[in-house]
């Protein structure tokens, strides 16, 4: 296991931005939270990180992990006179055949003398994501490693991402948009709105009726092989309605769990990968 | 040589350059201006307790402004005031009540003036040694942080995920900070510093292909507007402080000509 979160939470400005996050990220596995904005997605990255520390719960990682990040935003100063190049260089020395290996990869070979503050948004990114691979992490953390990025570009970069898990068998987490190429790409999916939803297989979370209430009945259309009920609603923040906590809630399953044959199985074997997890209790009404 | 007071001022003057320079350049990289400006203005409260204690005023701004540094980074953590309203509120207030307590202490002479633009003919040997001993001393630390701190500064989060201790670096850079402050106190006073310490870099930006290089180019500016400042004061019969801070703009004001040539290559 390279990171696990227990029950976790951050707190700020009053209220919680996440709470109750259980999960953890293992070798060789990709790892997908969605969510709609405000969620909760990249706190809950950045605990998993150590970038925040947790104000209630625990986020543990292994001991010396090696981690690379693909932070949402980098805003840099204008002032900053920094090549694509050196950028590569941030936080560790990789030798030259490296460097255009990723930068290869990554379809930026051309830009390696550019400064980063004249690339374009996917360019931006292109380069994030060929930093991040340099290191041969054991972990990798991307938060929406491809936003801004044109259509193919986008795909490429999903089978690169794809690659460097075989090659490297890291485990990624993964934080995207694009419910298609999540769902063909991922192990796992963790559905986030302030607390964990329902997590599980692309297939079975898709199918759940949390993640048609999230994202559209249309967002699931074509992989509806599992259906629950849960017994709440949730606020814009993502809180539970009636409840005032993000805690506590239950997603109902109202028929037995049927795992799609179309569920991809997951890379790496662990107990929680082979089923969807339906969080807290389960209750008897149909 | 060091007998002459003008040669005293030249060197003490291109030793604040030398360490103002790669400082300057973090401080515009990190939008940390007017966090300096506060730092600065602090600066006179340090003077008034060394008066009172009966300190080295240079060791005294120094621990001051550490005090400061250190206060303002709890405190935008923890509060939901925005960051300039925070720091335009304190560095004037620090401003204010150091004047009002050196006011209150009229059984020592002091020369105002001198502390708030700078007083740099009047630097002795002993405060040039000060100057580049404490300077050697703040560019090897400097030296030492300089690859984490950059990290740091390009993305507190992406630096702090791989393995930078951000916070311990911060602070150590916050430091040196102000120790650079207790050092130009002399040569261009509090109200002042933050201008030796921004225009040399901010005129280097449009020369420079790397961040050590632009930390470089900074020094060079920064020696040159002190050379230049201090020339003029003795020819034009001026302020010195205030005008080496008029050189660094002429440099500034050049280096704007250069960025707005169409026919650069880049």
């Amino acid at each position: 296991m390279l990171v696990s979160l227990k029950n976790a939470g951050i707190f700020r400005s009053k209220k919680w931005l996440v709470r109750g996050v259980s999960m953890t990220v293992e070798a060789g596995e990709i790892v997908t939270l969605i969510g709609p904005n405000g969620s909760g997605k990249s706190t809950t990255a950045k605990l998993a990180l150590g970038v925040l520390s947790a104000d209630e719960g625990h986020a543990s990682r292994k001991d010396g992990l090696c981690v690379s990040y693909v932070p949402q935003k980098i805003q840099l100063s204008p002032h900053l006179p920094l090549s694509v190049t050196r950028f590569l260089r941030l936080t560790f020395r990789p030798d030259r055949k490296a460097i255009n290996f990723a930068l290869k990869a990554t379809g930026t070979d051309h830009l390696a003398d550019e400064q980063m503050a004249s690339l374009s948004g996917g360019e931006f990114q292109r380069v994030l994501l060929a930093r991040a691979i340099l290191s041969s992490p054991e972990l990798l953390v991307l938060d929406e490693p491809v936003q801004g990025v044109d259509f193919n570009g986008e795909l490429e970069l999903y089978k690169l991402i794809e690659d460097i898990r075989n090659q490297l068998n890291c485990g990624i987490l993964l934080i995207s948009h694009d419910l298609h190429v999540v769902m063909s790409t991922t192990d796992r999916v963790i559905c986030l709105n302030g607390h964990v939803c329902c997590s599980g297989t692309p297939a079975t979370v898709v199918s759940s009726n949390e993640f048609k209430s999230l994202f559209g009945h249309r967002a699931s259309s074509g992989l509806a092989i599992y259906e629950h009920r849960h017994d709440h609603k949730h606020h814009l923040d993502g809180s539970v309605v009636g409840d005032g906590t993000n805690a506590n809630n239950t997603h109902t399953p109202s028929k037995s769990e049927v795992v799609s044959k179309n569920a991809r199985t997951p890379i790496s074997s662990g107990p929680i990968n082979h089923k969807a997890i339906i969080h807290s209790k389960v209750n008897s009404d149909v | 040589m060091f007998d002459d007071f003008f040669t005293r001022a030249v060197i003490g003057g291109i030793g604040v350059a030398v360490i103002a320079g790669p400082l300057g350049c973090f401080i515009i990289w990190r939008k940390m201006a007017y966090f300096g400006d506060t730092l600065s203005h602090s600066a006179l409260l340090g003077v008034a307790l060394g008066l009172i204690l009966e300190l080295n005023i240079t060791l005294a701004v120094f621990i001051v402004s550490s005090v400061v540094a250190l206060l303002l980074v709890l405190l935008q953590r923890r509060a939901n005031l925005s960051s300039d309203a925070l720091l335009g509120l304190l560095a004037h207030s620090a401003l204010a009540i150091g004047l009002v307590v050196l006011a209150f202490m009229t059984w020592v002479r002091v020369d105002l003036m001198g502390f708030l633009f700078g007083d740099i003919l009047s630097i002795s040997t002993f405060d040039v040694a000060l100057i580049w001993g404490g300077g050697l001393f703040v560019l090897t630390v400097l030296a030492k942080i300089w690859h984490p701190l950059f990290a740091a500064t390009v993305s507190y989060e992406l630096a702090t995920a791989e393995g930078i201790k951000s916070d311990r670096i911060n602070v150590i850079f916050m430091i040196l900070m102000a120790a650079v402050i207790a050092m130009s106190l002399k040569i261009v006073g509090v109200l002042l510093i933050t201008a030796l310490l921004i225009i040399p870099a901010a005129s280097a930006r449009t020369f420079a292909k790397s961040p050590e290089h632009m930390a470089t180019i900074a020094i060079v500016i920064g020696s040159a507007a002190v050379c230049f400042g201090l020339i003029g004061s003795l020819e034009f019969d001026t302020p010195a402080g205030p005008s080496i801070v008029v050189a660094a703009l002429l440099c500034f004001v050049l280096s704007l000509f250069r960025s707005l040539n169409p026919f650069r290559t880049k």
